[in-house]
């Protein structure tokens, strides 16, 4: 079954949380920031075109023209298919692992998957983030010496930055398919 | 617990039969790799397991049932594929039907032993099995030293299926007793021009090490070992990628296979970056001989460096008048502008004496540009540094002047002020002077103090000089070593064939049905390119830089002579 619920990221966009699950054991938890709007995209390309026809008022030279075009599109591309992403999800299957995906605009989808073995725990930490303290959740990675150490922290939703109360309902269900893996009984 | 069982999608439209595989208790998983088809004697499956046992190392055995039934259900082949369960005893026996076209498979475990009554959740993981098989897992760098019982979930069923290589061998059109159903079931698949380049590289290896131990021989000859000529070839950079390349080619043509991936990709990589390597080198060549470029070379080549010195003598006279408002010592300044200007002269004459001899030595010395862009690159280094070699020197001599006056002057201000340098303590220790060493040695000191600024310009527009040519040559190095240490081979691979090269697996969930069990899609999720320079980067033989921006301004200001760029094999200074 599948619910959404609409929440706001620490900068003050609004985002959306969709739960999915699966099975007993398996849950899908997506967060979806807002999508490219015409009006910023526009506004950034009108502003390149007029800096390069103001350039070309003065120099004379029409390969002002065509670079500023060239650049826009360049940029654009670098921007759909680097930078902006749509979509983080967590993709929580108990017994085998968790899994990491940020799609971008372009379509492009970058995956993590990290096996239930390593994991020790999910939190919600603080940070200092420019000016402001927010929260974000992380995975504690175990490390394979020390039974009581952590070797890694891997910070989720780092482009959305849900607050807190979206962070505590995406923690309360992680949380609900971890604690299966200390109820099963354990094999050596 | 939860049960998992890894399904190859190839076996999804196979025939009702038995079901064999790896069963891995420690992660409560079953890894199917065939299904066996009805007729079978169970003794003769059973051997033949054992056989396919000890060949591959890996515990095989019977896992369960498969029905695919295309009519109705039948009561009574369900009932059969239970006693199955009696003869090829196996904790716990699963069960998979697929009922005709349905998506939804119902999936089912029998446990005679059991403790726990409950029903266990199972979880169908669908792979694919060919690139399962030929697909090599990273693991991420950190982790190197992992142990085998750490090893995890992951690498244990990849390592499953690529050892399980030899059960892969019979197809559906061999007689034998046991009809299996598995990727390569439709026939196995070859290319002959494969077929034919490993036939041919044997004989092609051993014609290869002939020659380069022939060549081997001829460079480690005493005739090449004389003074002169060994000072020559460890400053030519041109010998030094000959070398690297003779060595490259020595790792090809060995007649050893590769153990294990990581030398079958290095071998791949030597040879994929040899081949474009020549095959631009000899493009190169092709435009320079065309149209007689390399005669136009030869003839912009004298004036060039006629011009170079000519812009260096004004520099001079330049220097020996009032340069940038600055008042210098006059009687230094014609001094050590008259000297510097007598070694331009002898320069000038020596270029104008090799003048009728450069076009031809620049014809041959193109023609080894056929051994690739990279030896093309170091030659025009190595003819760079000739040239400027009059730089050169004018930057040894004004840094030791300038390194003699700095340290002659701290020597002399420990004196003016009553101390000196104890070498014993390695320490500054005060001392009584006589009077005329006090006089001699204040003396000394302020006609050093200040002659320095005069010193010093000569110095800076010298040095200056000098980093120019340093970095336009470690531009040209690092060109080389890039076009050296780039994996080709690699990148090619996960461009076309992404599913080689493994940094993990990432899961779909396929569509859903209550009540049967969780079925995933397990894909290979590919090493970014960052990943793959990374790992199967070839090794070079120089290393930069040597020395850090504080050292190398330390250096600077105290006049030590530096060379930024050192190759591995030197010695520290």
């Amino acid at each position: 079954m599948a619910e959404e619920r609409r929440f706001r990221s620490a900068s003050g966009v609004p985002i959306a949380l969709r739960r999915r699950q699966h099975s007993a054991s398996c849950r899908e938890l997506a967060v979806r920031g807002p999508r490219l709007q015409l009006r910023s995209l526009s506004a950034a390309t009108s502003a390149v075109w007029l800096a390069a026809y103001a350039l070309f008022a003065l120099s004379e030279n029409s390969m002002v023209l065509s670079a500023a075009i060239f650049i826009t599109l360049i940029g654009l591309i670098i921007y759909l298919h680097f930078v902006k992403i749509d979509q983080e999800s967590l993709l929580v299957i108990g017994s085998l692992g968790i899994q990491v995906t940020s799609s971008y605009a372009s379509g492009k989808e970058s995956t993590t998957f990290i096996e239930m073995a390593q994991v020790k725990d999910v939190v919600i930490n603080e940070a200092i983030h420019m000016q402001k303290v927010i929260y974000y959740l992380c995975i504690l990675l175990q490390d394979p010496e020390d039974p009581q150490g952590v070797s890694e922290v891997v910070p989720l939703f780092q482009s959305s930055k849900p607050r807190l109360d979206c962070l505590i309902e995406v923690y309360k269900s992680c949380q609900e398919i971890l604690e299966q893996r200390k109820t099963a009984p354990q094999s050596s | 617990m939860v049960l998992k069982v890894f399904f190859p999608s190839c076996c999804s439209s196979a025939d009702s039969g038995i079901l064999i595989g790896r069963w891995i208790s420690e992660q409560n998983s079953a890894v199917i790799l065939a299904v066996v088809h009805f007729p079978f004697i169970p003794v003769q499956v059973k051997q033949y397991l054992g056989e396919v046992q000890r060949v591959t190392k890996v515990s095989v055995s019977v896992l369960g049932s498969w029905s695919n039934s295309k009519q109705e259900k039948e009561e009574s082949l369900s009932e059969f594929l239970e006693d199955l369960g009696t003869i090829f005893c196996h904790e716990p026996w699963i069960q998979i039907s697929k009922e005709r076209d349905s998506k939804f498979w119902s999936c089912s475990t029998l446990q005679k032993h059991s403790k726990n009554t409950q029903e266990e959740e199972i979880i169908l993981v669908y792979y694919d099995q060919r690139k399962v098989m030929l697909s090599h897992l990273h693991p991420p760098l950190d982790t190197a030293g992992q142990r085998a019982e750490d090893a995890s979930k992951l690498s244990a069923i990849f390592d499953t299926v690529a050892r399980s290589q030899v059960l892969f061998m019979t197809d559906r059109y061999d007689e034998g007793p046991i009809k299996l159903t598995h990727w390569q079931s439709d026939g196995v698949e070859a290319s002959i021009i494969v077929e034919l380049l490993k036939q041919a590289s044997v004989p092609a290896c051993m014609l290869l090490t002939f020659l380069l131990s022939l060549v081997s021989g001829i460079c480690r000859s005493r005739v090449l070992k004389f003074w002169p000529l060994s000072f020559l070839w460890s400053k030519l950079s041109t010998c030094e990628q000959l070398g690297h390349r003779l060595q490259h080619l020595q790792v090809i043509s060995s007649n050893k296979k590769a153990q294990n991936q990581n030398q079958l990709m290095r071998k791949a990589n030597i040879f994929v970056s040899l081949l474009i390597d020549v095959a631009l080198g000899i493009l190169l060549m092709s435009w320079l001989y065309r149209k007689n470029r390399i005669g136009h070379l030869a003839d912009t080549l004298i004036p060039v460096a006629d011009h170079v010195a000519e812009e260096l003598q004004d520099l001079l006279q330049w220097l020996m008048g009032a340069p940038a408002g600055l008042k210098m010592n006059r009687a230094l300044d014609q001094v050590l502008g008259r000297f510097f200007l007598y070694h331009i002269h002898l320069w000038i004459s020596y270029i104008h004496l090799l003048s009728p001899f450069i076009e031809m030595i620049l014809w041959y010395v193109g023609l080894s540009a056929c051994l690739g862009l990279t030896v093309a690159l170091c030659i025009l280094s190595d003819i760079i540094a000739l040239l400027t070699f009059h730089i050169y020197c004018f930057y040894v001599y004004g840094a030791r002047l300038y390194c003699l006056k700095i340290y002659g002057l701290s020597s002399l201000w420990r004196l003016f002020r009553g101390k000196k340098w104890n070498v014993l303590r390695q320490r500054v220790d005060s001392c009584s002077y006589d009077l005329d060493q006090l006089f001699i040695g204040t003396l000394l000191f302020t006609i050093l103090l200040f002659l320095l600024p005069t010193t010093a310009l000569y110095y800076l527009v010298f040095t200056l000089l000098r980093l120019l040519v340093v970095i336009v040559q470690g531009l040209i190095h690092l060109l080389v070593d890039l076009i050296d240490s780039l994996p080709l081979y690699s990148l090619i691979l996960r461009l076309c064939r992404s599913y080689r090269l493994a940094a993990g697996v990432k899961f779909r969930v396929l569509e859903q049905q209550d009540g049967k069990p969780l079925r995933l899609l397990m894909q290979i999720n590919p090493l970014s390119y960052g990943g793959v320079v990374q790992t199967y980067r070839l090794p070079t033989y120089s290393c930069y830089p040597r020395d850090s921006w504080a050292s190398l301004c330390k250096k600077l200001f105290l006049g030590e002579l530096i060379y930024p760029w050192k190759h591995k094999g030197d010695k520290q200074n």
